[in-house]
């Protein structure tokens, strides 16, 4: 091993090439996160000099109905999201898993909506959505079946969201399933065939089991994503509507405060708390894996 | 002796050119207005300017309307404020009361042509912190076939809205998919609808409360909603996406309450229209938005900047090229400036644009203005949807208005 490749020299070279990365991700990363801290201690309206409040920031919060209106609604959001598309993208990968002529192209399909831009995916669903020129609510109506006001009304709005999220995101999450899956030795489906396991039993004995590392994954990611929600809330609803004025989620009572009301302090201070919240939900998660995570070394 | 007189005439005639040469001067300006398509015609403006005021130089920065304040902010805070620029009237106060404009009353000529009620709208605690530039105004217009087809006399200057519902009722019977009447149930439509009302004031006259919730006030916002009860006014869901300016396009709606930079969109309108001043409660009260142009006050040359921002406001080549190119009309009490503007047709009346702005109402503003109209919106739209009623809504409104001004 040459000398240049071992110890202090080695790691000159590593920052070396690190050093643009790192440079841009300590200006637009690391910088503005610890002055968020700051500011979440200070009155600041981005015109007048910042003022140190000491807590108040936090006290307000704590007194805000639109910040627990906010959060309600974001854990709402959570709570219709993640099962759907935690159970749907499992559904997707096991199909996709198939060895079928033209998977493929099913696959790559499937795949097409998490590329494409959140912006071009809400135009596309408000038009689905739209109560009079839409595709959704006539063939309903038809029916005789009573149609919501999708994106025009808070609650089905919150709903319109949820389902276009799921259609966006069942791809990516179906990918990273297909990589767990794919992952199983197919010699103990082959075993479990031998000792005459049903289909039924061989998913649930051994897919399942030997999924939940990739399961506890995407569980955290969901998790993380959907608390940050936000390109959706704030295209999808429609201009001057009930949904446009009532549907908030955290960040977007975050980039409200900041970038409409000139609240920098205090949109600092929610941010703080919903990255707290995040943190302490990961943890959670983390300490609770041992109960359900089996991994295959063990 | 000689040599001393004539060093200390070239002294003072160095002292009286001194300032010409220093008058080299750069003056930056950002405005929103301007691109993409009036750059032409400031560039015209700032050949007057400079040619009138040799040693000045006008450097444009522009952004469009959704980017301009969060750059301008950003110039402000980093302590690069550019020497002068555009500001609307809503915005103008956050940036006075935080002592980010220059007061230009000294700077200012007493013979310039403004609207005084203009040039009151950019004062601050007694100074002149801006200077109006242009102003617009929301009128009712009016589609006349469908009048004709109701058999319904056309608006008058004098009609209240009790006409203008007799009027929409008549025209909503000519058909399932025919409105009567489009007139937003918001803020903006509020606060101007209280001036008409004449008690409704959203504050009490020291700032220091709301007065939103009273019963004038109530009166005032039961008879917006009263249109959309009645089922003379589509809702928004009815609407599905479709604009008000569409709507009224289409010949689907009588009467539409809106601005007059709609007046080139409904140019190509296949049926005749023409507008008027809006109906009243008591009184008149007419929409004033107005976009001024301010000085930093951290500018090197406030001279020269303030000297541009008075030659954007009020002079002639300035208020020509603005009504010739059908860009804003300039705040001016000139009606000279604005014969070209008038001949053009349609609408006919418009001269209503001028009746309009002898009853200006200019909207309430606080220092937390974006605050204060989401709140009066929220409520506003749980009156709509009939989740509260009108005195509840104000009720709670108020109660979180008043939590803003502390």
């Amino acid at each position: 091993m040459a000398a240049w490749q071992t110890g202090w020299t080695k790691w000159k070279w590593v920052l070396f090439f690190l050093a643009p990365s790192l440079l841009g991700l300590s200006v637009f990363i690391v910088l503005p996160i610890l002055s968020s801290f700051t500011l979440a201690f200070q009155d600041w309206n981005l015109l007048s000099p910042p003022e140190f409040i000491g807590l108040q920031n936090f006290e307000e919060l704590a007194a805000d109905p639109a910040f627990w209106s906010a959060l309600r609604t974001t854990l709402l959001f959570i709570i219709l999201y993640i099962p759907s598309v935690f159970i749907l993208a499992l559904g997707l990968a096991v199909l996709l898993n198939q060895k079928l002529r033209g998977v493929l192209v099913v696959r790559t399909t499937t795949f097409l909506p998490v590329v494409a831009s959140w912006v071009v995916v809400s135009l596309m669903w408000k038009w689905i959505f739209n109560p009079q020129y839409g595709l959704i609510n006539p063939p309903l109506n038809a029916l005789g079946i009573e149609t919501p006001g999708w994106l025009f009304t808070p609650d089905s709005a919150l709903v319109a969201i949820v389902i276009t999220s799921v259609w966006k995101d069942l791809g990516y999450i179906a990918v990273m399933y297909l990589g767990g899956l794919q992952a199983i030795n197919d010699t103990l489906y082959e075993a479990a065939r031998i000792d005459g396991a049903t289909p039924r039993q061989q998913f649930f004995r051994i897919t399942v089991p030997l999924l939940t590392p990739t399961m506890f994954f995407v569980l955290i990611i969901l998790l993380i994503n959907s608390f940050q929600v936000f390109d959706q809330v704030w295209l999808m609803p429609m201009r001057d509507s009930a949904a446009d004025r009532q549907v908030e989620v955290l960040v977007t009572e975050v980039v409200k405060n900041a970038f409409s009301y000139n609240r920098m302090g205090y949109a600092s201070a929610m941010s703080w708390v919903l990255f707290v919240l995040i943190f302490a939900i990961t943890f959670v998660q983390l300490r609770l894996q041992k109960r359900w995570v089996h991994y295959e070394s063990e | 002796m000689f040599r001393k007189l004539l060093l200390v005439g070239l002294l003072v005639l160095a002292l009286g050119i001194a300032p010409t040469l220093a008058q080299d001067t750069t003056i930056r300006y950002f405005t929103f207005s301007a691109a993409p398509d009036h750059l032409e015609d400031l560039d015209t403006i700032i050949a007057a300017f400079e040619e009138a005021n040799p040693g000045i130089t006008v450097e444009v920065e522009t952004a469009p309307f959704a980017d301009y304040f969060t750059l301008l902010q950003a110039d402000v805070v980093g302590g690069d404020a550019p020497d002068v620029f555009e500001l609307n009237y809503e915005n103008f106060v956050t940036y006075a009361a935080n002592g980010t404009l220059l007061d230009v009353s000294s700077y200012l000529s007493a013979d310039a042509p403004f609207y005084p009620r203009a040039l009151e709208a950019f004062q601050y605690e007694g100074a002149q912190l801006a200077l109006p530039v242009t102003f617009s105004t929301v009128l009712l217009f009016y589609n006349q076939d469908l009048f004709d087809r109701a058999g319904v006399a056309y608006p008058t200057a004098d009609w209240t809205w009790e006409d203008a519902r007799a009027a929409a009722t008549a025209i909503r019977a000519l058909g399932e998919d025919v409105w009567g009447i489009f007139s937003p149930v918001q803020f903006w439509e509020f606060y101007k609808k209280a001036a008409q009302n004449g008690e409704c004031e959203f504050f009490n006259e020291e700032g220091t409360e709301s007065t939103i919730n009273s019963p004038a006030c109530a009166e005032t916002l039961e008879l917006m909603v009263s249109f959309l009860n009645e089922d003379l006014m589509p809702t928004a869901e009815e609407l599905s996406g479709v604009s008000d300016g569409d709507l009224f396009n289409s010949g689907s709606v009588g009467m539409l309450v809106t601005g007059i930079w709609m007046f080139s969109a409904f140019a190509e309108a296949p049926f005749a229209w023409d507008v008027q001043v809006e109906p009243m409660i008591n009184q008149h009260g007419n929409h004033f938005f107005a976009n001024g142009v301010a000085v930093s006050s951290t500018t090197d040359n406030a001279e020269a900047a303030a000297a541009w921002a008075q030659f954007l406001a009020s002079s002639e080549t300035a208020a020509t090229v603005r009504v010739n190119s059908a860009w804003e009309l300039p705040a001016l009490d000139q009606p000279a400036y604005f014969e070209g503007y008038l001949s053009q047709t349609p609408p006919a009346n418009r001269a209503a644009v001028f009746a309009a702005l002898e009853n200006p109402v200019t909207p309430p503003v606080i220092e937390r203005q974006n605050e204060f109209q989401d709140i009066v919106n929220a409520y506003i739209q749980q009156v709509v949807d009939g989740t509260l009623t009108v005195q509840d809504a104000l009720d709670q409104a108020k109660a979180e208005i008043d939590a803003l001004l502390q």
